[in-house]
């Protein structure tokens, strides 16, 4: 990214670069950050904050503090990589239904089609009573029911890219479907995909909080914000906010990126104003 | 002096780009008459449609009148409030647009949208009233079934009706001003007469002043009183019709009125054993089955020559293209490259057959991928075809861009957005060089550009034709450009070739029928052209 670019970008894309930047910091620093270990017993079970324990202790008596810190680095590195997943898959399916068209456009579309008619958080829950619940599981699961997304959006901008004089003189110059794709297609539409990223990713980490929520996602011990909601909720019945905390992780980091993603949607589309 | 209707004085009209602001028009100065028609010539970019936008006291988005007054019928339009402004439009200004299809409102019916104006926004007359108006309108814009066209929406009508029906709209409040931004641009020559002299009619019979927009020296020549030349915002000259096109003063204009004299010289005729380079058999084409779009197509390109498909849009010529490209095979016919047959699909094609047949297409911005450079886009098929690399492909770049006349060390690393209509083309040209075709497909490349511009692309052509030896394919609606250029002519119409021989042949009567048509409706740089033409059709 350009420094100049960015000079003028508005201060609210500024402030959500530097909110991701700090969660990306304590993701990948998580080890020497946090005061404690992620599935250290530390003190009692719910200790009040200050003191010892900056935000309190959970209901086994671990740092809430630490385990917030490390769970930046599990909550948000599975939804990234469940995000890139949905959108490889997403974004070549999309590009090829929309170059060869005729059947591989009707087959692909009717079966995205299909997969979206079913509601995502049941048909998660199906899935993964089926497979089994564990990480890559769950991250298969979510990519694909993400990916449907992507490859609409893909098919629908690419197709007014394959329309255009110029992929038609690389096929009539003969060129592979590879090339037309890579070289005269998506750079066309990188924009709009790189945005649509950035809003998948909010989804995908409310997905993966919803489903670790309901205890099929991440598994105890392992520090993530949404089961850290819901192992500590009962704290909320005592007037304590705990419990919030890990919610207002998710909330604040959604929001800086969706703060992002309008500045480069913003960009991409020419608006002036 | 009493009778000026519009007098605009020292205008200055800024465009935004970023933050800052650069002219569109620089001190103008225009004086129109009651029921005067005054033509408006010059390039895209000479703030021909700015000017005209201004007349009625309005400026685009991104733009604002930064000095001037503009005085209409004895009121100052710029300090007006805008209520007051939108008063006088459409009652007394009105506007007829470029692209009637894009401006009128497909949910609604023709009549509906014609007595908005008078009726609802203006408060004139009543709804019946304005109705018989428009009827009555319609019939005098020779509209066919005037008292029923109405009742249809804007896709049930023909582009040049549509633009007689905009025309008619726009005389629903029976304005003192029309401004006319380009009407016929986008119609074929044969719909464009009729709808200049629907024009030229209604305007005359209600002494209604006009402004007409158009970059067409010949069309302006048959409209207007007194022509206005711009160039970059400011003013070339103006004069009468007549004294303009008799004696231009200005070197800009003089070379404007000379583009039309271009002429490519009679080149020998190839022999009777000469093999063409490309040879179309008996082709019939078509999308849907049983409809065919092109029917018994034959004619030959010879080495060297240029071989001009002239018709109106729906003619067949693309679909034309589109079956020597391999991209639609043709379900009856073959195709012969230098006496062997072409594969009709373009998927059982050897690298060498595609790398023969190159093609340039019409429309420069969406030929060019606007995200790759300039080396890139010329670089890629010689890569591909000719397998360079390295300095030699840098070296074959540079030779290509020194072809088409773009200095190398500027250009080699633009993008297609940071070039002008013509350069883009150009490099349309130099991709097709690129791969060292022996045929060209040219669909309508010059049809996009300005005359100057195009004049200039002709000519890089035809260089490009003598010192390689090319052949072209060269598929136009306009037939200047066809005596500019032209070896050999195929006329179509609907699907069918109805004549065709060598250029020389085809300019001398006798004509098929329908060539004679379009030979006669090609309007000419003499003012009472139109006038001619309609009486000799009376006498027919």
């Amino acid at each position: 990214m350009k420094i100049g670019v960015l000079k003028d970008a508005p201060k609210t894309a500024i402030l959500g670069l530097v909110i991701i930047l700090i969660y990306a910091v304590l993701g990948i620093f998580a080890g020497q950050i946090a005061p404690h270990g992620e599935t250290e017993i530390v003190g009692m079970e719910f200790e009040q904050w200050g003191g010892e324990f900056l935000l309190g202790t959970d209901n086994l008596g671990r740092d809430m503090l630490s385990r917030l810190i490390y769970g930046a680095r599990n909550s948000v590195g599975i939804a990234l990589a469940t995000t890139a997943l949905a959108f490889s898959i997403g974004s070549v399916l999309g590009l090829l239904a929309a170059t060869l068209g005729g059947w591989v456009d009707q087959f692909l579309s009717r079966f995205v089609d299909m997969l979206i008619a079913i509601p995502a958080l049941l048909f998660a829950l199906l899935l993964l009573t089926i497979f089994g619940t564990g990480i890559v599981n769950m991250i298969g699961v979510i990519a694909v029911l993400e990916m449907t997304r992507v490859f609409r959006l893909t098919r629908a901008v690419a197709m007014n890219v394959v329309v255009m004089d110029y992929v038609q003189a690389a096929r009539l110059r003969g060129e592979g479907l590879w090339w037309q794709i890579r070289a005269e297609i998506l750079p066309n539409i990188a924009a709009p995909l790189v945005a649509e990223f950035g809003l998948r990713f909010c989804f995908v980490f409310l997905a993966v909080s919803a489903l670790s929520f309901l205890g099929l996602g991440i598994q105890p011990p392992t520090a993530d914000w949404g089961s850290m909601v819901r192992a500590n909720a009962a704290l909320i019945t005592f007037g304590d906010i705990t419990p919030l905390l890990p919610a207002a992780a998710i909330a604040v980091l959604t929001i800086s990126i969706n703060f992002v993603v309008d500045w480069v949607l913003h960009c991409a589309s020419g608006l002036k104003d | 002096m009493d009778d000026i209707l519009l007098k605009i004085q020292d205008l200055r009209i800024e465009g935004r780009q970023g933050k800052t602001w650069f002219t569109i028009v620089d001190g103008i100065n225009l004086e129109l008459r009651k029921g005067e028609v005054l033509g408006l010539i010059g390039e895209s970019g000479a703030g021909k449609s700015t000017l005209g936008l201004a007349a009625m006291g309005y400026s685009r988005d991104g733009t604002r009148i930064a000095g001037g007054s503009i005085n209409f019928d004895g009121t100052d339009l710029l300090s007006l409030t805008e209520a007051g402004r939108r008063d006088l439009r459409g009652r007394r200004i009105a506007y007829v647009a470029q692209s009637a299809a894009a401006c009128f409102n497909p949910a609604h019916r023709l009549i509906d949208q014609f007595t908005e104006a008078p009726v609802q926004i203006h408060g004139l007359e009543d709804k019946a009233t304005s109705e018989k108006h428009a009827r009555e309108l319609y019939d005098q814009m020779h509209l066919p079934d005037p008292d029923g066209i109405g009742l249809r929406y804007s896709h049930q009508v023909s582009g040049g009706q549509l633009q007689r029906a905009m025309t008619a709209m726009a005389m629903s409040c029976k304005p003192d001003l029309i401004i006319f931004d380009e009407p016929t641009t986008a119609l074929d020559v044969t719909t464009q007469i009729e709808v200049l002299t629907a024009i030229r009619e209604v305007v005359r019979k209600f002494n209604t002043a006009a402004i007409y927009i158009t970059h067409d020296l010949a069309v302006v020549a048959q409209m207007a009183d007194r022509i206005k030349v711009l160039l970059q915002g400011q003013e070339v000259e103006e004069a009468p019709t007549e004294e303009m096109l008799a004696a231009p003063k200005e070197d800009y204009t003089k070379s404007l009125w000379a583009v039309r004299s271009f002429r490519s010289e009679p080149k020998p005729k190839p022999g009777q054993d000469d093999v063409p380079v490309v040879r179309v058999e008996n082709v019939t084409a078509e999308y849907r089955p049983g409809e065919p779009v092109v029917k018994d197509l034959s004619f030959d390109i010879h080495h060297g020559r240029t071989v001009a498909v002239v018709g109106e849009s729906g003619s067949g010529k693309s679909t034309a293209a589109k079956v020597m490209t391999g991209l639609l095979p043709p379900v009856e016919g073959r195709l012969l490259l230098d006496g062997n047959e072409l594969p009709p699909s373009l998927a059982n094609r050897t690298k060498d057959h595609l790398r023969e047949v190159q093609m340039i297409y019409q429309m420069a911005d969406t030929a060019l991928n606007p995200k790759q450079t300039i080396r890139r886009i010329i670089g890629r098929p010689i890569q591909f075809y000719l397998g360079l690399q390295g300095k030699q492909l840098e070296e074959r770049i540079r030779d290509l861009l020194d072809a088409i006349e773009l200095e190398p060390d500027t250009y080699i690393d633009r993008l297609p957005s940071e070039l002008s209509g013509g350069q883009k083309q150009r490099i349309g040209i130099a991709r097709a060089l690129a791969a060292e075709p022996r045929c060209i497909i040219c669909d309508e490349v010059t049809s996009a550009l300005d005359q100057l511009v195009a004049e200039g692309i002709l000519r890089l052509l035809k260089r490009l034709q003598d010192k390689r030896g090319l052949s072209y394919m060269f598929i136009t609606h306009d037939l200047a450009t066809v005596q500019a250029i032209a070896d050999d002519v195929v006329v179509m119409q609907k699907g069918r070739v109805v004549e065709q021989g060598p250029k020389e042949d085809m300019f001398q009567p006798p004509h098929h029928p329908y060539t004679d048509t379009l030979l006669r409706s090609v309007p000419q740089m003499e003012p009472d052209w139109l006038t001619r033409t309609l009486q000799k059709r009376e006498e027919a």
